[in-house]
Parts: C-alpha cells; sequence; structure tokens
C-alpha cells in the first residue's frame, strides 16, 4: 500500500515539474507580454499544485501545511498576475503590433 | 546529503554569478539592477536551505530578496530625476 | 522506481529553472523582467519542497511558505511602481 502511494505520488509530481516545464517555456517562446503572462501564470500554478499533492501522496503527515501552501498560491497567483498586467497596460510598456486592436483602452479612453 | 545535492547547487552558483555579472554590467536601467540583485538574494536563500540552515534561509528571503528590494523600489520611485528608466 | 521519479520531477524543474532564467536575462521591458521573477520564485517553492521531500525535513516547508508570501509582495510592490510613471 504504501509502494503504491509512493508510485502514486511520484507520477503526479512528474506531471506538475511537466506543467512547470511548459509554463517556462511558454514564457521564452511566446511573442508578447500578455501571452507570457497568460501562459506562464496558469501552468506554473497548476504545476505547482500538483508537485504539492504529490508530496502530500508521499508524505501524509505533512498535508496540512502543503494545503496551505496550495491554498495560498492558489488565492495570490492569479491576483499577481491581473495587477502586473494591469501596470503593463497601464503604464504602455507594451505596443502592440500592426493589425490589432486595444478594446480596453478604447473603453477606459486612454489613449494607446 | 543526496543525489540530487551536487547538481542544485552548480545551478543555483551559477545563476548567482549570473545574476551578479548581470547587476553590475546593466548600465541601462535601474530597476533591471534591483531585480537582478534581488534574484542574487533569492538564489542564496536557496542554497543556504540547500545547507541544511533553514532559518537562515528565512531571513534571507525575506528581507535580503524582500524588503531590500522593496525599499530601494520605494525610493526610486521618491526620487525624481535620479532614475532614467 | 519513487525515487527515479522523484529524480525525474526534480531535473524537469531544473530545466523550467533555466528557461526562466533565460527570459530574466532577455526580457526586452522590466515587466517581462518581473513576471520570470515571479515564475522563478514558484519554480524554487516547488524546488523546496523537493529538497524538504529528499532531506526528510518538515521544518523547510515554513520557508516555502514564505516564498509564497515574498512572490505576492514583490510582484504588488513593482506593479504600482511601473504604473505610477517609468
Amino acid at each position: 500500500m504504501g509502494e503504491l502511494l509512493d508510485v502514486v505520488g511520484g507520477l503526479l509530481m512528474v506531471a506538475g515539474s511537466g506543467f512547470l516545464l511548459l509554463g517556462a517555456l511558454g514564457l521564452v517562446r511566446m511573442p508578447d507580454l500578455y501571452n507570457r503572462i497568460q501562459a506562464a501564470t496558469k501552468a506554473t500554478t497548476l504545476g505547482t499544485l500538483l508537485t504539492l499533492l504529490g508530496v502530500a501522496f508521499i508524505r501524509p503527515e505533512w498535508a496540512l501545511k502543503l494545503l496551505l501552501i496550495g491554498i495560498f498560491l492558489l488565492f495570490t497567483n492569479p491576483l499577481s498576475s491581473q495587477v502586473l498586467a494591469r501596470a503593463a497596460h497601464r503604464s504602455g510598456l507594451v505596443r502592440l503590433p500592426a493589425g490589432q486592436v486595444d478594446r480596453l483602452a478604447e473603453d477606459t479612453g486612454e489613449k494607446s | 546529503m543526496s543525489n540530487l545535492f551536487i547538481p542544485m547547487t552548480v545551478l543555483l552558483c551559477a545563476s548567482m554569478i549570473v545574476a551578479g555579472l548581470m547587476s553590475i554590467w546593466s548600465k541601462r536601467s535601474l530597476p533591471i539592477v534591483m531585480l537582478s540583485s534581488g534574484l542574487v538574494s533569492l538564489l542564496a536563500s536557496v542554497q543556504y536551505l540547500l545547507l541544511a540552515a533553514p532559518d537562515v534561509a528565512m531571513t534571507e528571503a525575506a528581507i535580503g530578496s524582500g524588503l531590500t528590494t522593496f525599499l530601494f523600489f520605494f525610493v526610486l520611485s521618491r526620487v525624481r530625476g535620479g532614475a532614467n528608466g | 522506481m519513487a525515487e527515479f521519479l522523484i529524480n525525474l520531477a526534480a531535473s524537469l524543474t531544473g530545466v523550467a529553472f533555466l528557461a526562466a532564467l533565460w527570459r530574466f536575462f532577455r526580457g526586452p521591458t522590466p515587466a517581462d523582467r518581473v513576471l520570470a521573477f515571479d515564475v522563478l520564485t514558484i519554480v524554487s517553492i516547488a524546488g523546496i519542497v523537493f529538497g524538504a521531500l529528499v532531506e526528510g525535513r518538515f521544518i523547510y516547508l515554513d520557508v516555502a511558505l514564505v516564498y509564497g508570501l515574498l512572490s505576492f509582495l514583490g510582484v504588488i510592490v513593482v506593479a504600482r511602481y511601473l504604473e505610477r510613471g517609468l
């Protein structure tokens, strides 16, 4: 029984690390800041949660603190990515390529 | 001491050296320098943790990588004319 | 079997660390660097949890909690700095 739980936890950790790698790869390969934000944040959140779940399978007596870390990441990670995207949009750091429309700037009446 | 210790140490120390060189050589903008020095502190904290000193790692992460970087950004947003980027 | 899976997961995390570090060194705008810093912190949380699992010490998870708090506060502060003017 313990061996089976170890293997299941190891498989979950490999899946989580795969999602972390996919998020970092999206961080390298995506062409734009907003694409990078949405690729990196979602994938790394899921990857870290799967890794914590795998460790909780291997060591069941650590599950409470791992649950605490997971809930904390689940709350703060999308919030920080949203704040970063809003700051990048308001400070005008990202120049959109030709042919793309910025509906948010039109709605709020800012200059692009 | 496991077989993961040596590769993680090599990776962390090489990244720390490159981040330190970047914080020295980046002449264009001040936020890049601050983020690089914060990255050096972050990686040093993980290295302290690998050397089995969790209390030192916690202090380094909270003060060296957290408070110092935030204080630099706070001061840079208050100083006028000094920052060129 | 389980030890091999843990080593494989740690190797994949190391490759993710290198990729995020490349974006940190290369990023065109400061917002890219802040995003890469955030991703590096989250990957470091996974690495700390690996270290806690391998060493078998419960106290290492407190450092992971501090890292989560640090990542959130860092992004908030730098985003406010970028928003105010640059």
